[in-house]
């Protein structure tokens, strides 16, 4: 992660010490100090479609090297809040739109004249569905984004298609194959794929859109473990609709819910493991428990 | 759609509403009568709808086979060189097609260097960044495009192309092209406006609906993740059409393109009226007066005073039914490939 | 909410002083200069198609206006020199030969349409779905000697109005076919059980229950096949040839517009160049209103 550690130490140490850390998150926090980690925070954010307004006055923390779980039941909003983490939403059709603050480290996503390309720079994403590009190979699939930001040699290209796909936990598979189509995989091996295509951009976040929906148990099992593997070194943030995933995978869970109205709100955010035993609002507590959703 | 069987039995067991379950002894009114009128309605109604389909195949299968009859005895007397000679003299009776052949292949491929780019750019705007209150009269305008008869084209062409063509454009041509090598044998001799360059202008402004209505359909196509997964990337909106969406849609385009180039092929009122009908050899320049296959048939049927004549012309029209037939169904390959299984979704916008 | 619970609240937002991190580097001054100007380029690609139709219409309504008044209408075209003269034999010409080429062509295209969609499965369906595509595509030149070939050179021996309306079909049929097929198909299947279920014989329901309710889109593709035949210029040269009288014989000759815009436009002199503009001023006009009433009633559906 060479572009990764320069970029950071040139920022300095951005990311304030946790007042009340959670205990694993101290621990890691405290040996990786010297690097530091990439953090984003929501601050009162509202997106709307045209006039309907789909999440409204959303604030929480996305925590360094750590894995923050977005869940709720569907409708709620959740892949939009997402998508306003890398400025998708306004991409999507039927005229988007979004107020408040999104701060990654400390600098605000919707700025005025901050191009949202290059916030799509830094902070990458991972799809519900695999998504490779079926016209390249694996290797270009991987550099894909690094080949259109960078104009890297040929050895840094192999080094980080190495890299990236041992990350993704993808290189003893595809190693001999890597000028093969992407669409030559199976579902979870694309996923993965997709996901060492983001991890090449070296994100500052990554954020990933219900990812295990397309997928098979085993397939979904190995996401997992790649996600608990990789937040030794990214911030993620995972939207997901299966709670024990969010309870397997996540250190924090954000619980979105959408009343009457369809406006997704805030419920409640916390520690994964307090607000799955012993959650502080009564609807966090109906929806684990499987009462609705 | 039921089987006959099944629906026979269901509209029984309409029929039958008064018979009693649970009286055996109360057998149901199969009502043989009616069953027998509607087989006989079914087999007479099945029977003309196949004949109607089935015309469509006798009327291609016939015109095949009398192109190929009539042009018989070209076809023997010449042979291959009906292809490869460049003398065209019905008084010596010597029929070679090949200036016909060069003068359709130019015009097109010129129409579709010229086309193409336009067209799917003007689809890429209109499904990728047109605001929504744009794209329907833009699609619209150039649906209207592609309903404009070609005689009307060829008026436009002839009295309004081929003036600025001949004043204005050709000699632009002449003066930056001219005097690089190579490229400037296309832009030899004196700028007439008729010639194989305005034919092939001609025909790109009328394929361009064509090919721009498929592309447009091809690319609306390609699934947004897609798109989204290359600007996830930090990609911006053009490298994603470029990186992303174009080699999605790049069979369906090039399918496109060749229908377009199919129009192209087989197009003649609009070629006759600006290709300056000549029969003069072949010199490379597009400054050259010539013929496509087309509009040699439009221009010399009426001459055919002798059996042999009459056999070249239809063996002229032979070469292009083949032609266009192989271009046609390269190109619905290509775009049935990407049409989501549905041919008819495409269908509509390929008459 | 407690969010803070776990954080202290971050320093205000950069820049104050610092570097942006998404500040453009050159690399991506260069690329956003890139995707500034392909976005321009493909407008002006779309621009440039949407204006040279504006500029051919333009032209046809400038140049042709002057040849309009009724005479122009109702006169058969005079020899050169003589003052007035119209298209009335070409219209008339033309309006016999769509209805010709429509007794034919409407029924075979109806019936095979109705095939594909009620019965179209199998080998035998995508055979005849394939050469409807390929019939669309011919060069209509290739119908026209197809015609000329067969009725003019052998079975009826001269030109005549008959051959042009056979061509004309020819040209009509898959474009009905297709415009028919897709309609059907738009008709729900509930509609056919719930009829065939009161025991319906299945060619009552097809023509009193489906017909009917997709009527809107088969008069579209029947409209559509009359624009197209209707602007054919090619086919009918080689077959009708045309004709500066009225004919309502049909085994003769037969005026259509399209001819007569190309034999007014090849002729040497302004006065006939104006009637040609003119003539094609009203054939236009017919195919754009037509177009206009064609895309109204198919509003939202998925067809042409």
């Amino acid at each position: 992660m060479t572009i990764e550690a320069t970029d950071a130490r040139r920022m300095g140490p951005l990311i304030p010490a946790l007042a009340v850390p959670a205990a694993a998150w101290k621990e890691r926090a405290a040996s990786d100090a010297a690097i530091g980690g990439h953090a984003m925070r929501v601050e009162s954010l509202s997106a709307w479609y045209g006039n309907h307004l789909a999440v409204h006055d959303i604030t929480l923390d996305i925590k360094p090297r750590a894995v923050t779980a977005i869940i709720g039941p569907s409708g709620c909003g959740k892949s939009t809040l997402v998508r306003c983490l890398n400025r998708m939403h306004e991409v999507t059709p039927g005229a988007p739109r979004v107020s408040g603050r999104v701060l990654l480290d400390r600098h605000d996503i919707y700025a005025p004249g901050v191009d949202p390309v290059q916030v799509r720079r830094h902070v990458g994403m991972v799809f519900q569905k695999p998504n490779p590009f079926p016209s390249m190979s694996i290797y270009d699939n991987v550099v894909a984004g690094l080949k259109l930001t960078k104009a890297p040699s040929k050895a840094v290209l192999d080094e980080t298609v190495e890299r990236c796909l041992r990350q993704a936990a993808l290189w003893d598979e595809v190693k001999d194959k890597l000028k093969q189509s992407g669409v030559s995989l199976s579902g979870g091996q694309q996923q993965r794929l997709c996901i060492a295509r983001a991890l090449a951009m070296a994100p500052r976040v990554l954020l990933m859109d219900e990812p295990c929906s397309a997928l098979d148990p085993i397939a979904t099992y190995k996401i997992e473990a790649l996600i608990t593997e990789l937040k030794r070194e990214y911030t993620i943030a995972i939207v997901t609709h299966n709670m024990q995933q969010a309870s397997r995978v996540s250190d924090f869970t954000a619980f979105l819910l959408a009343a009457d109205d369809r406006i997704g709100r805030l419920v409640e955010y916390g520690e994964t493991a307090e607000l799955f035993t012993a959650p502080k609002d009564e609807r966090t507590e109906a929806y684990i428990t499987g009462r609705f959703g | 759609m039921a089987s006959p069987p099944s629906r026979t039995s269901s509209a029984q067991t309409a029929r039958s509403a008064p018979y009693n379950h649970d009286n055996p002894s109360d057998p149901p009114d199969f009502g043989t009568g009616g069953t027998v009128s509607l087989r006989w309605g079914d087999f007479l109604f099945q029977t003309s709808s196949v004949a109607a389909a089935a015309s469509i195949l006798v009327v291609l299968a016939a015109l095949f086979v009398l192109l190929v009859v009539d042009s018989r005895e070209s076809l023997v007397r010449y042979g291959i060189a009906f292809a490869t000679s460049s003398v065209w003299d019905n008084v010596k009776e010597q029929f070679g097609a090949l200036p016909y052949i060069y003068g359709t292949l130019v015009t097109s491929a010129v129409a579709l260097v010229l086309a193409g780019p336009i067209a799917v750019g003007a689809a890429l705007y209109v499904a990728e960044y047109a605001p929504a209150w744009i794209r329907t009269p833009v699609s619209f305008t150039i649906e209207l495009l592609a309903a404009i008869p070609s005689i009307i084209y060829g008026l436009w062409g002839f009295f309004v192309l081929t003036p600025v063509m001949r004043t204005t454009v050709e000699p632009a041509l002449q003066r930056i092209f001219g005097p690089i090598p190579v490229v400037g044998i296309l832009f030899q001799g004196a700028p007439i406006g008729k010639d194989l360059l305005t034919g092939g202008v001609i025909l790109a402004i009328m394929i361009v609906p064509t090919i721009m209505a498929i592309s447009r359909e091809v690319i609306l196509a390609v699934p947004p993740a897609q798109r989204e997964g290359m600007l996830a990337l930090g990609a911006t909106r053009w490298e994603s059409l470029r990186h992303a969406v174009l080699p999605y849609a790049r069979a369906g385009i090039a399918g496109a393109a060749i229908l377009g180039l199919a129009r192209a092929l087989g197009e003649t009122m609009a070629v006759t009226m600006v290709i300056g009908n000549s029969s003069r050899a072949i010199t490379g320049s597009l400054f050259t007066p010539g013929y496509t296959m087309a509009s040699a048939i439009a221009n010399q049927f009426t001459e055919a005073d002798t059996a042999i004549y009459f056999s070249a012309i239809v063996e002229v029209a032979l070469v292009l039914l083949l032609v266009s037939i192989a271009v046609n169904i390269v190109a619905r390959l290509l775009v049935w490939q990407i049409g989501r299984g549905d041919p008819a979704a495409l269908g509509g916008v390929l008459v | 909410m407690s969010s803070d619970t776990y954080a202290p609240p971050l320093a205000p937002a950069y820049p104050p002083g610092g570097r942006s991190i998404f500040e453009a580097d050159a690399r991506y001054q260069v690329r956003r200069g890139v995707a500034r100007l392909m976005a321009v380029l493909v407008g002006l690609a779309a621009l440039g198609a949407v204006a040279v139709l504006w500029i051919i219409l333009g032209y046809v309504i400038w140049r042709g206006l002057p040849a309009i008044n009724w005479p122009f209408f109702t006169q058969r075209p005079l020899p050169y020199g003589e003052p007035g003269g119209g298209v009335g034999p070409a219209i008339a010409g033309s309006l016999v030969l769509l209805g010709v080429a429509s007794t034919i062509g409407v029924p075979i295209g109806l019936g095979a349409g109705i095939y594909l969609s009620e019965f179209g499965r199998g080998r035998f369906a995508d055979a005849v779905r394939f050469c409807g595509d390929l019939v669309a595509g011919l060069p209509s030149i290739v119908v026209g000697v197809f015609i000329w070939a067969l009725l003019v050179r052998h079975v009826i021996g001269h030109f005549s109005g008959l051959a042009g309306a056979a061509a004309l079909a020819i040209i009509m049929v898959p474009i009905i076919v297709r415009t028919v097929e897709a309609m059907l198909r738009l008709v729900p299947h509930t509609l056919r059980e719930a009829a065939l279920a009161l025991g319906v014989p299945q060619w009552r329901v097809v023509l009193s229950v489906v017909l009917p309710s997709a009527r809107a889109g088969i008069i579209t593709g029947v409209v559509l096949a009359l624009a197209r035949a209707g602007g054919e210029t090619a086919p009918l040269l080689l077959t009708t040839l045309g004709n500066m009288f009225f004919n309502w014989n049909l085994s003769q000759p037969t005026a259509a517009l399209p001819i007569q815009i190309y034999n007014y436009a090849v002729a040497p002199y302004d006065d006939w160049h104006t009637k040609a503009w003119g003539a094609s001023l009203v054939l236009i006009a017919v195919i754009g209103i037509l177009s206009v009433l064609t895309r109204l009633a198919t509003r939202g559906k998925k067809l042409a």
